[in-house]
């Protein structure tokens, strides 16, 4: 559906159904503001003034005879992570328990720090896209596409529309990629385990697309400043629109085996509620935003690439439970292999790069035959190429939200500050109050839904 | 079971024989996936590279039952104690496999952040290069590591081996709640320490 | 809400002529206002309110220490640090950049936590990573790195971006 302005602005204000949040924020602040966040209620989480959360009620053990309970009782700190089997990374959860109700939780992060920022400031503009590409590791070439993006714009170039439609075939394969690994583990963190061995038979056969295209099959740096690394192979075709039909297959497998089973809904329907004004808040975007009612999605709202130029459907639910998420990342899959099978039909000749000397290395056989070449392999692939100083904050819709890179350069070959926005380090702020209320059984399958990628949360 | 004590004749070889096969035709694998290489290391244990046909599809998530621990991924700073402390828990005989650039040897990220080698923290048995080394480097080295309890090599003493980074570590556990720098000295080679 | 609502044309104009001190600038085709620290959560809550700036995307810093080149813009004093917070309007679909220069003398700034929770993580992170302070945020605590560690890595004097590689049996550093 394409969105005008009215569907845009239809959901912003007081639709506060469905949860009782609102009735704790201030009066005022609710009459004056356009959305009313959710703030006293989100501030109490964060009350504490340490990393440790302590229990609000101090017991005394005196020996003798042990003092009644009352009401409810103590409440339990118990630690989850940062090495547990839910397959999400190392995050670690420290939740606040009244049995075996979860009254605070608390993500604590930083298990994966990298320092891929300060990195990021070492190297070159033509080695950035291999450390960038390893921030959100299930989706690599969004890292890349972003990080060339922002690139680009300093430079002020243009890349060539065969490049563009690459571009977008690629991210698209990413993306139902990413979903099916979401698919995968999410179905396998709710004990229905086949589900792992399903969503990977069919990311494999993506994987193999990838690496007949790319050369790898993760971490692909190929979508670099200026264009591609290399053109699209022979027989391509074929092959993408093979993978596109088996990948149709196996969502229509999921499809059959979880969404009308009793067991999967009740696990997940009503599981995991947020709602569009704790979204805007806590700064959530992507298919955790989709499923309150929001239909924001940057392909179709502030279109990039060839976005434009196709046809697909903005995926949204009303309930934001963890079955909306879940269904909503089903049916993604299915818009994407449509983006897919377009580009194929539509993908134009040219150039797959730039035809800048300055910016794109030569091709090798040219090597052999000129100096100058030589000479701009040489300078390209040791220092790299200088970027005019300047700042810029490129976006794009990864398939966990709005993916951004802040990019400083002072005029050097090396950038001054290399920021990545990484949906998934907001995302993490949605857990806490998708789970205060909730029984510690669904703490697994509330972080399974917010999909967090904890390279990318990291950094 | 402390079969490398006994002096070896025929029969106890013919029983090491079968303790070898068992350790290694079921060699229970720690769930340790950090980063990029624990999305390897899932899809090793898929439908397509199959670890289950070394009966190695199982990753514990309880170190206690577990009998490998397949590094998969960056260590950062923040996680070493916790990689530690994990390897601690599991029980004897018990195989570190480091799998990746960034747990051999700190990758493309010699920085602040990644502990530059993971052998820095526990011993390590075999180590698997690639960023991130496809299920098939991941099953080569791991077959690797069967052979090498197969002949009985892995478990001669480290020493006698040559094996191993031969770090020695100083000064793990400080006795005041302030945290002390540990030293760790490179035993049997150059005389530099290096401060953490 | 309708566009009657607003007397000024776009929000960087309402923006320059509220608070003094503000200076709009055109960067690759985004809109970027530098504003004065003091007021950047004043200017925040003012987006938030009336001009329909729903979310707060990103908070961050950059540390200028080292650079080669960096562009004067008149009106604004360049310090050290910089502060960027990134916003969104959903009903309007524009964006709009915030950059408030923050010295290295007293490097605090205004918490922008009661306008936008979701600003509770990206602070703590500039903290952690820069030692810029955000007074008035209800936790600031290091978040990524380990909690006794000492320094701010993304600082440029602080922690190297490449550290020498060792390896067993090196006759020294490299």
């Amino acid at each position: 559906m394409s969105l005008t302005e009215e569907e845009l602005t239809m959901q912003i204000t007081g639709d506060s159904s469905g949860t009782d949040s609102l009735d704790d924020v201030a009066e005022d602040v609710v009459e004056q503001s356009v959305i009313a966040p959710d703030l006293k209620r989100l501030s109490r989480q964060t009350g504490e003034g340490s990393q440790e959360l302590r229990p609000l009620q101090e017991i005394v053990i005196a020996g003798g005879p042990w003092p009644e309970l009352e009401g409810d009782g103590q409440t339990m700190i118990i630690n989850m992570g940062p090495q547990h089997p839910s397959t999400h990374g190392v995050l670690r959860m420290m939740m606040e328990l009244d049995g075996e109700t979860v009254v605070r939780a608390k993500p604590v992060i930083g298990y994966l720090h990298t320092g891929m920022e300060k990195t990021g400031e070492e190297l070159t503009y033509v080695q950035g896209a291999t450390n960038v590409t390893r921030m959100d590791y299930v989706s690599p070439l969004s890292n890349e596409l972003v990080f060339a993006t922002a690139v680009e714009q300093l430079l002020d170039v243009e890349v060539p529309e065969r490049a563009i439609w690459m571009r977008m075939m690629l991210v698209e394969l990413n993306r139902i990629s990413s979903h099916l690994l979401f698919q995968a583990t999410n179905g396998m963190d709710m004990g229905a385990v086949n589900m792992m061995l399903y969503g990977w038979r069919e990311r494999e056969e993506v994987l193999r697309v990838l690496e007949i295209i790319t050369g790898l099959r993760m971490n692909h740096n190929f979508i670099r400043p200026g264009g591609l690394a290399a053109d699209l192979p022979d027989g391509w075709q074929e092959a993408v629109l093979g993978v596109c039909e088996q990948v149709e297959a196996g969502i229509a497998d999921y499809d059959k085996l979880l969404t009308e089973n009793p067991i999967w809904q009740s696990r997940t329907v009503g599981v995991g509620v947020i709602t569009t004004e704790q979204c805007m808040a806590l700064s959530i975007t992507g298919p955790i935003l989709r499923s309150t009612g929001f239909p924001w999605d940057l392909r179709k709202t502030q279109p990039y690439l060839a976005y434009d130029q196709v046809d697909f459907d903005v995926i949204y639910t009303d309930n934001g439970d963890c079955y909306d998420r879940y269904r909503i990342r089903l049916f993604e899959v299915l818009e994407s292999v449509k983006i897919v099978r377009q580009c194929v039909a539509k993908m134009p000749g040219g150039d797959y790069r730039v035809q800048d000397k300055k910016i794109t290395p030569p091709p090798r056989a040219r090597i052999d035959e000129s100096m100058e070449a030589l000479i701009h392999h040489f300078k390209l692939f040791t220092e790299g190429f200088r970027v005019p100083p300047g700042e810029t904050y490129a976006r794009i819709e990864s398939p966990r939200g709005e993916i951004g890179c802040y990019l400083v350069s002072d005029g050097t070959g090396k950038p001054v500050r290399m920021h990545v926005r990484g949906p998934s380090f907001y995302n993490l702020q949605a857990i806490s109050p998708m789970m205060e209320g909730r029984m510690v059984a669904d703490a697994v399958a509330i972080i399974s839904t917010c999909d967090p990628i904890m390279g990318e949360v990291d950094r | 079971m402390g079969m490398e004590q006994v002096g070896h004749n025929f029969m106890t070889g013919q029983l090491e024989d079968v303790v070898q096969w068992a350790r290694r035709r079921s060699m229970w694998p720690a769930a340790f996936g950090l980063a990029c290489c624990a999305i390897e290391m899932m899809a090793a244990g898929g439908a397509h590279y199959d670890l289950g046909r070394y009966g190695m599809e199982v990753f514990r998530a309880s170190p206690r039952q577990a009998d490998l621990m397949i590094v998969a991924g960056r260590v950062s700073q923040k996680m070493a104690p916790v990689l530690r402390q994990v390897y601690d828990q599991m029980v004897e005989p018990k195989w570190v496999i480091s799998m990746g650039v960034c747990a051999s040897s700190g990758g493309m990220f010699n920085n602040y952040a990644i502990v530059q080698g993971v052998d820095q923290i526990v011993p390590v048995d075999v180590y698997i290069p690639g960023c991130p080394p496809g299920p098939e480097t991941l099953m080569h080295g791991i077959l690797n590591l069967h052979e090498m309890v197969r002949t009985g090599e892995i478990m001669k003493r480290r020493s006698a081996n040559n094996g191993g980074a031969g770090i020695e570590i100083a000064n793990v556990l400080p006795t005041d709640s302030a945290p002390t720098p540990v030293t760790i000295s490179i035993a049997d080679h150059s005389s530099s320490t290096l401060a953490v | 809400m309708t566009e009657a609502a607003f007397a000024y044309t776009t929000p960087t104009d309402a923006l320059v002529a509220k608070f003094a001190g503000s200076v709009a600038i055109e960067s690759h085709g985004q809109s970027v206002v530098h504003v004065e620290k003091s007021s950047l959560a004043d200017v925040v809550e003012y987006l938030r309110v009336s001009e329909e700036f729903t979310m707060c995307l990103d908070v961050t810093a950059v540390d200028h220490l080292q650079d080669v080149e960096r562009a004067q813009i008149p009106g604004i004093k360049r310090e050290r640090f910089e502060v960027v917070v990134n916003l969104i309007s959903h009903p309007r679909n524009i964006r709009i950049r915030l950059i408030t220069q923050v010295p290295e003398s007293d490097p605090s700034v205004p918490t922008l936590t009661s306008s936008f929770s979701g600003t509770s993580f990206p602070e703590r992170e500039v903290y952690d990573m820069f030692g810029i302070t955000f007074d008035g945020h209800p936790d600031l605590t290091r978040i990524l790195m380990p909690d006794e560690w000492v320094g701010h890595p993304l600082r440029k004097d602080d922690a190297p971006a490449r550290v020498p590689v060792t390896f067993k049996g090196d006759p020294g550093p490299r």
